[in-house]
């Protein structure tokens, strides 16, 4: 077995045609459809899984990946505001993007666990859903303060009724309630078909990340640094909290990935309409050009070893 | 045929801020509008619609030219500082005035 997965080799190829400025677009509408497919997958998969254990053991960890949420943007927003000296809106818009996760990483994750044979709680998609939200929240608070000029309402239609959530808990709770049996009937176009589907969304994504990467120099090389830094931090609070929950190596690594992460959907959204005095360039092109890239490519590996490393240290 | 003058307003701006705008429209009380999806490029860079937030929406509101001045008023204070958006108004001739 070749040591790349490739699934990998496809967003290879989009970031090489995306730079050669090669005739390739993929038609919005297939994107769109792509990752909602990649989204439900993730969810049923999980939800399937929950169906089979009492629901109420998962509180405690449930309490604990919050908190992750709620801290991961706290400590970014200072290291950006103070050592990058980067504007407020900025600084609270990338933690928000930083803080939140992104399930493009967390899908080739998966791909990497099942290529390696690492078995994982098969529950982790409820925590995807579960760190999408807090970090924005606390980023619009580490922007605003508690404005009352903030519209809530509106924010609040988009952060919890954005694509990402609805499908995500949309499909966990399908996955709930029809169990692995109910599923089997549409498990050949969830399930078998997950990679066939992850390969294309990766090869849209290497399109994206190279439009993105002609500006990554723009902003200077703090912001480099911190989408290189910043993920590889994360990763190792991940691992902490992973080992603090109990989880199965497998699992601590997913968390580590989940950590490391940064948003590019539902921050990006959110932050443009909450924040709109923060610069959407300069967190889009820290997440998708420098830090999706670097976990997709070196990050999910490397997470994979520093958990080994924790958890036999 | 009689023909009527109205103010056609064209709006081009960020896909991200439609929803905002639609209900900044009913509040000012225009009375119908269009959406149709552009690409582009100004000076806040190029907007190619290749996914999710990253297009640009063209909207269309044809009213009275009090309303299109007040609506036009409102976006600029609103939005200019911040979003990418272009504006400007036209006259036109109406058909059926009372649609618009």
């Amino acid at each position: 077995m070749s040591a790349i997965d490739p699934v990998v080799l496809f967003f290879v190829l989009g970031v090489a045609a995306g730079l050669a400025r090669a005739e390739l677009r993929l038609p919005a509408a297939i994107y769109d459809f792509v990752s909602a497919i990649l989204l439900l997958s993730i969810g049923l998969k999980g939800g399937m899984q929950l169906a089979t254990q009492p629901v109420g053991n998962l509180l405690g960890n449930v309490a604990l990946v919050l908190l992750l949420g709620v801290l991961l943007p706290l400590i970014a927003f200072p290291v950006l505001r103070f050592a990058g000296r980067l504007p407020r809106a900025d600084s609270a818009s990338l933690a928000a993007h930083y803080g939140s996760v992104s399930v493009g990483t967390f899908a080739v994750a998966i791909s990497y666990a099942a290529r390696q044979g690492i078995a994982y709680e098969e529950y982790m998609p409820l925590f995807v859903v579960l760190l999408e939200v807090p970090a924005i929240l606390v980023g619009i608070l580490l922007a605003r303060g508690v404005s009352r000029t903030t519209r809530w309402g509106p924010l609040a239609h988009e952060l919890f009724l954005g694509k990402s959530i609805v499908l995500l808990l949309g499909g966990l709770a399908i996955g709930w309630a029809a169990g692995p049996e109910g599923l089997e009937p549409i498990a050949p176009f969830f399930f078998d078909l997950f990679k066939g589907v992850l390969a294309l969304f990766l090869l849209e994504m290497g399109l994206i990340a190279s439009a993105q990467l002609s500006g990554a120099l723009r902003y200077g090389l703090f912001l480099v640094a911190f989408g290189l830094l910043a993920p590889l931090a994360f990763s190792v609070i991940g691992i902490g909290f992973g080992m603090l929950m109990g989880l199965s190596p497998g699992g601590v690594m997913l968390l580590a990935v989940l950590a490391a992460s940064a948003s590019y959907i539902a921050a990006p959204a959110t932050m443009r309409t909450a924040v709109p005095e923060a610069n959407p360039a300069i967190s889009l092109t820290a997440s998708l050009a420098i830090t999706f890239p670097f976990n997709i490519l070196v990050g999910i590996p490397l997470y994979h070893r520093l958990t080994e490393l924790l958890l036999n240290g | 045929m009689e023909r009527h003058l109205r103010r056609l307003l064209t709006i081009i701006t960020e896909a991200s801020i439609e929803r905002s705008l639609i209900s900044d429209l009913k509040a000012f009380g225009a009375r119908g509008y269009t959406i149709t999806d552009a690409r582009g490029q100004g000076h806040r860079g190029k907007r190619a619609l290749d996914w999710e937030h990253s297009g640009n929406i063209r909207l269309e509101v044809i009213c009275d030219a009090a309303l299109a001045d007040r609506l036009a008023a409102h976006l600029r204070e609103r939005y200019y500082d911040h979003y990418a958006m272009i504006l400007f108004v036209q006259d036109v001739e109406v058909l059926r005035p009372e649609k618009f």
